[in-house]
Formats: C-alpha cells, sequence, structure tokens
C-alpha cells in the first residue's frame, strides 16, 4: 500500500508538471497527427485494407508518439538534482518507478484516445463496436509500453546519447506487447468474431505487464542507485 | 567520538572498477554531534556523503546509520540531504514542491508545516509562483526549506556554503544550530573552514579516499581553520 | 593459463573443423532434394543454438555480477554476448542465403529468423549501452540490468512470434525436406560442429574477457594517475 501511495505522489507530481507545461503532451500529439498524415501517402486510405490492418497503423504511431513522453519520463529530474533528493528521501525506488510509469500512462492514454478519433476520421474506420475490450486492449498494452519506458528512462537517465539510445533499446523489448495489441485491435475495429486466438493475445499482454512490472520493482533499486 | 555513534563507518571501500576511490575508511560520528568533512577535491568527501544518504553503495565493510542501513525507508525518513543541487522543480511553485516532499516523507499538517516554512524562508509571497522564476538566493532558501522540512535527526549536507548569499548563509547557519539544539546528527563537507569549524564539535580529514585525521575539534582549530591541513597532510603520504 | 587455454581450445575447434568440412564435402552426399544448399544446415543451426545457449549464459552471469559484486562475471557476460550476437548474425546470415536459394528470397519472415533478428536487436542494444558508459561499476550495474530483461523478455519474444506466423503462415526454414528425421550421418556432423562452433565460442569469449579486464585496469590507472 506504502509503494501504492508513494508512486501515487510521483505521477501526481509529474502531471501537474505536463499539465503546466503541455510539453509532451502537445509534442506527442502533434507527432501522432503527422504519422497519421504520412501513412495517408503510403496507401489508399479509403481501401478496405486499412480496417484489417488498423491495429498496426494505430500501435505503430502510439509506440512512436510514445517516445516522446517516456523520454521526458526520467529527464525531468536531472535539472537541480531532484533525482538526488528523491532517492536520499523515504521514497522507494520501485515506488519511484511505478510512479513514473504511472505518469507516462496517463500522459499517454489521452494521445492515443486523441489520434484514435483523428484515425477514424481520416481513414474513415468505426473502431467503436467493440469499446470495453478496445478500452481493455489499450490499458494493458499502454501499460505495458509505461512500465518499459519508466525503467530504461531511469537507465539511461545519466547517459550521454540518452535521447539516441532509449528508442534503439526500448522497441525491440516491446515487440511481443506491440504484436498482441496489434492482433487484438485489428480483430476488433475489423469487428471480426473474438475467437481463442485473440484471447492468446490478451494473456501475452497480461503476462507481459506483470513480468515487466515485477522485473521493474524487483531491479529499481539496482538501476537508480550507483 | 562519543559511546553512542549515530553513525558508524567501518573499513569501507567504494570502488569506481578497479579504483578505489574510499579506502578502508572508518568513522564513527556520535549522537548529536556535528562533523565537518574536509579534503580537498576529489578526496571523497562527497562519495561518504553519499554513501550515508543512500545514494551510492559500497563495495567492502559495513555502514550504519541509527543501527541500520542507509538505504532502509526507516532511516531515509529521518535524513535530510541537500547535495550540489537545489533538488527542487522548476515548473512547480514553491509550495507545490515542498508539499510534494512533505507527502513523500509522511508528514502529518502538511499544508501548515510547509506555509510556515514558507514564511520561515521568506518565500510565503511568491509561495504560488514557479521555482523557474525565482532569483538564485530564493532557490537556495526554497533548497533549504526542502532539506529541513521535517526536522530531520540525520543532516547530510555537501558544501552547503558553497555559492549562498549572505542572507541564505545566516538562515542555513540558525538552522544548523536549532538541528544541534535539538540534538540532530549532522555530517556536512565543506571548503569554508571558518564557518566549519564554527559550527562543528568534531572534524574528519579524508586525502585520496583515506582517513587522515578524526577527532573534535579543538580550539586551536577554530583559531587556525588551516591548521589540520598543515598538520596531517604534511604528515600523510600515500 | 587463460592464454594457453583460449590457445588449445582454438586448435582443438580448427581440427573438428576441418575434420567436419572433410565430413560435409566429401563423405556426405547431397541431399534429395535441396541439393548441395543444405550444407549451410551445419553452420546455421549450430550458429543459432551457440546463440541462444550464450544469451541464457550471459543472464547467469548478470544475476551473478549484481549478488556477488565481481567484475569477472561483468566481462564474461559483456563477452559471451559478443560472441553470441556474432553467432546469432552467422545464423541469419546462413538463413538468408539458403532462403535465396530454394524459396528465391532474401528473408522469408520466418518465426526462427525473426526471432533471432530481435535479439540481435535487443542485445546490440547492450553493447551500445556499454559503450555509453564510462564508468565501470555504473556499466555493469545497468548492464547486468539491461541483460536480465532483455533475456526474460527473448522467452515471449520467441513464443509470440511463433504464435504470430502460426496464425500467418508463410515460408519457413526447414532443412529437413518433407518434415522428417534427419538422415543419422548428417546428424552427427551436425553435432560435431556445434561442438567445434562452441569451442571457438568459447576461444573468443576467453580472449575478450581478458581483453575487457584490462581496459578496466587502465581506466583504473588512469583515475589514478588523475586524482594524484
Amino acid at each position: 500500500m506504502k509503494v501504492l501511495r508513494q508512486a501515487f505522489s510521483v505521477a501526481h507530481k509529474d502531471l501537474s508538471i505536463e499539465l503546466r507545461t503541455k510539453e509532451s503532451l502537445n509534442a506527442a500529439g502533434a507527432f501522432a497527427i503527422a504519422i497519421l498524415l504520412l501513412l495517408s501517402f503510403v496507401f489508399d486510405p479509403f481501401s478496405d485494407v486499412v480496417r484489417e490492418m488498423s491495429g498496426g497503423l494505430l500501435w505503430l504511431v502510439f509506440a512512436f508518439s510514445g517516445a516522446l513522453i517516456f523520454n521526458r519520463g526520467f529527464s525531468r529530474e536531472l535539472p537541480n538534482e531532484c533525482l538526488d533528493a528523491l532517492l536520499a528521501s523515504p521514497l522507494s525506488p520501485a515506488s519511484l518507478l511505478i510512479g513514473k510509469a504511472g505518469g507516462i500512462f496517463v500522459t499517454l492514454l489521452p494521445v492515443e484516445l486523441v489520434s484514435l478519433f483523428v484515425f477514424g476520421i481520416f481513414y474513415n474506420v468505426r473502431w467503436w463496436l467493440h469499446p470495453a475490450e478496445l478500452a481493455g486492449v489499450f490499458v494493458l498494452a499502454t501499460w505495458g509500453i509505461s512500465i518499459v519506458g519508466a525503467v530504461f528512462g531511469a537507465l539511461t537517465v545519466n547517459l550521454r546519447l540518452r535521447e539516441l539510445m532509449l528508442p534503439v533499446i526500448i522497441y525491440p523489448l516491446l515487440i511481443p506487447l506491440l504484436i498482441g495489441a496489434i492482433e487484438v485491435t485489428n480483430s476488433l475495429i475489423a469487428n471480426h468474431p473474438i475467437t481463442d486466438y485473440e484471447w492468446l493475445w490478451a494473456r501475452v499482454l497480461l503476462v507481459f505487464d506483470v513480468v515487466m512490472t515485477a522485473l521493474a520493482a524487483t531491479l529499481a533499486e539496482t538501476i537508480l542507485v550507483n | 567520538m562519543t559511546a553512542s555513534a549515530a553513525i558508524e563507518i567501518d573499513h569501507v571501500w567504494k570502488f569506481y572498477g578497479d579504483y578505489p576511490a574510499l579506502r578502508d575508511y572508518t568513522l564513527a560520528i556520535g549522537q548529536g554531534s556535528c562533523c565537518a568533512l574536509l579534503g580537498r577535491n576529489g578526496a571523497g568527501k562527497t562519495t561518504i556523503l553519499r554513501i550515508l544518504a543512500g545514494l551510492s553503495s559500497h563495495q567492502r565493510g559495513t555502514v550504519k546509520i541509527l543501527g541500520g542501513s542507509p538505504r532502509s525507508g526507516d532511516v531515509r525518513t529521518r535524513v535530510g540531504f541537500l547535495g550540489h543541487g537545489i533538488g527542487v522543480y522548476e515548473d512547480l511553485s514553491a509550495r507545490e514542491n515542498l508539499l510534494f516532499f512533505a507527502r513523500i516523507v509522511g508528514l502529518d499538517n502538511r499544508s501548515r508545516t510547509v506555509d510556515d516554512w514558507l514564511e520561515r524562508v521568506g518565500l510565503a509571497r511568491v509561495a504560488t509562483m514557479p521555482v523557474r522564476q525565482f532569483s538564485r538566493g530564493m532557490r537556495q532558501r526554497l533548497a533549504l526549506a526542502r532539506t529541513f522540512l521535517h526536522r530531520p535527526d540525520l543532516l547530510f549536507l555537501d558544501e552547503p556554503f558553497t555559492s549562498l548569499d549572505d542572507r541564505a548563509i545566516a538562515m542555513l547557519s540558525q538552522l544548523l544550530v536549532e538541528a544541534r539544539e535539538r540534538g540532530s546528527t549532522i555530517v556536512l563537507s565543506t571548503h569554508q573552514l571558518r564557518e566549519a569549524m564554527a559550527i562543528a564539535s568534531h572534524v574528519a580529514l579524508i586525502e585520496n579516499g583515506r582517513m587522515r585525521f578524526a577527532g573534535e575539534r579543538t580550539v586551536e582549530m577554530l583559531e587556525d581553520p588551516a591548521l589540520l591541513y598543515r598538520l596531517h597532510t604534511e604528515l600523510g603520504a600515500d | 593459463m587463460r592464454e594457453r587455454l583460449s590457445i588449445v581450445l582454438a586448435a582443438v575447434a580448427a581440427l573438428l573443423l576441418a575434420n567436419n568440412l572433410h565430413a560435409m564435402f566429401l563423405s556426405l552426399p547431397d541431399e534429395a532434394m535441396q541439393g548441395a544448399i543444405y550444407r549451410i544446415l551445419f553452420f546455421h543451426a549450430p550458429a543459432a543454438m551457440v546463440g541462444m545457449i550464450g544469451y541464457f549464459v550471459a543472464l547467469t552471469l548478470s544475476i551473478m555480477y549484481l549478488s556477488f559484486g565481481d567484475f569477472k562475471y561483468d566481462s564474461l557476460a559483456a563477452s559471451v554476448i559478443e560472441v553470441s550476437l556474432a553467432f546469432s548474425l552467422v545464423n541469419i546470415v546462413t538463413g538468408s542465403i539458403w532462403a535465396r536459394i530454394i524459396w528465391g528470397i532474401w528473408w522469408t519472415w520466418d518465426y526462427r529468423l525473426t526471432s533471432a533478428l530481435v535479439c540481435v536487436l535487443i542485445f546490440s542494444g547492450y553493447l551500445m549501452l556499454r559503450r555509453a558508459i564510462d564508468e565501470p561499476t555504473q556499466r555493469a550495474r545497468l548492464s547486468s540490468a539491461l541483460c536480465i530483461f532483455g533475456c526474460v523478455d527473448v522467452v515471449i519474444v520467441w513464443k509470440s512470434i511463433e504464435w504470430f506466423r502460426n496464425q500467418h503462415p508463410g515460408p519457413v526454414l526447414d532443412f529437413r525436406t518433407g518434415g522428417g528425421r534427419m538422415d543419422p550421418a548428417m546428424s552427427h556432423v551436425f553435432y560435431m560442429n556445434f561442438l567445434a562452433l562452441l569451442l571457438v565460442a568459447t576461444a573468443l569469449v576467453l580472449i575478450r574477457t581478458r581483453q575487457e579486464s584490462t581496459a578496466r585496469e587502465i581506466d583504473s590507472l588512469r583515475r589514478l594517475a588523475h586524482a594524484a
């Protein structure tokens, strides 16, 4: 409970800063819309194929625009050596990581929702046919991106070339999560029946989230304390 | 050093790769004392303070703070740390910064305590202003408020007098006196020998990661702050 | 001692490889359906196996570094990952060549090749991370953490891509035409070459570990010189 309470404080602090500056939100939102625009030149935006690969298009947009958000996660602790102040406090490293992930999650989710809305307009896709299931996928997959983004944000926080390294390290690790999110989202938006295959991927998403969160909590002190 | 040690550093080695930043370092600091860590740049003062504050780990030896590990949550609840950076967020206001840290350290009556501290450090009128609009002196005073907010039993301060303006120096000195009066244990590193000797009850001289001298601050040291360096760095040889 | 061991291992591996090459080209006939190209199997699959074993050995070494703090585990882990990466690249390139000859395409998105590529990306990230950190203790600590995440992820990646490919089938890299068992003579050469490649990998790891230790010594001497 204490871990969650502390994590909530960290997330609340990050969100306060983000709502005031809107740096990551604006950048990620604009980037997402720019990618959606570019994709319209890649294939016929009105073909039925778009519905079948909606998941792939959307999750690539979310993964790339998410980088602008999780890049900021720990780098905002660098000015004035705030990270030292946090680590010297009673805040546990695990709470710090989970709190950071929570902040990324709450920032990324609105960007995804706006992108989904814009995607529906740009490509004439009815994405609202299975809202509960789609919400479930969004929550699971976005948490996976957030926790991995937070962990590797912490890992690279004091390194030179941090912004270059973070995407190189993170995207290969996110592959199972992205495959799962893409496959289930494709089925939901194309209004295919939900079969065992989709449930398999839902379980993969859940396992990924649980394993990565557990690893993050276990290795938090190793990553953050020199 | 006194019998009841609040801080026990026992045969500690800290390596960066194969290079020993601290070599077989032993120091005991009694409860309620104020120990000034002296030594030139790169001697190991910051390394010791970071280990005590739980920001860095050591490879050999033991470190005990009030009988527990520096990384223990219970210990860190009682620690106030001020490093080279001020440790406050530019995009939050002074009040928001202190409320956040008050929440982290688990203070009761957070709002009242924060308001009292803002008043104390002369930032009450600018409490809702973002820190990025503060002058340097205002930031320093906010950093002091953050450090002393929860009336810590242990204070680890890394060159706290460096770059402070006169008002902040006076404030810090007063805060340290009050901390000592309530029995807090203070470890501070400094190059400002006069301020250090005025406030310290004990001094420890470190050179190349090794202990050169540890003992009570004497009247001679107060009158001639550089005495320690002259005596122990002449005699000392690696 | 370590130098002598790596020389001995390299010599044994060279002899074994020479013997295997003789068997491959002069003793074994061409495969019924694939012709001569099937011989690439004797390097493709063992390279993959050596690579995979290496990643999980590195996982164990990383956990041991974090538990005991001894740099020899970190040096070994970094060396093992470098060598494993090289073998994974051999796996990918040989698989690509096979696919080009048999299927007429350089890349088939076969689940094993794809997973191997993902492993290469993840552990290339590990080497990039090490390059970006000058201080040896921090480098060891952070790269150990990344190795643990990477290896755990590799397991999930492997199964995920396999399940994905089962749903979206494509050309499959399978040297056993018809899907049957390998001929016993071929099996023997296969496992002998696996042993040879394992010995080569071990010799390379020993050499590389020595280089890592020397680099760390130089770093500490440099710090000593600057501190004086």
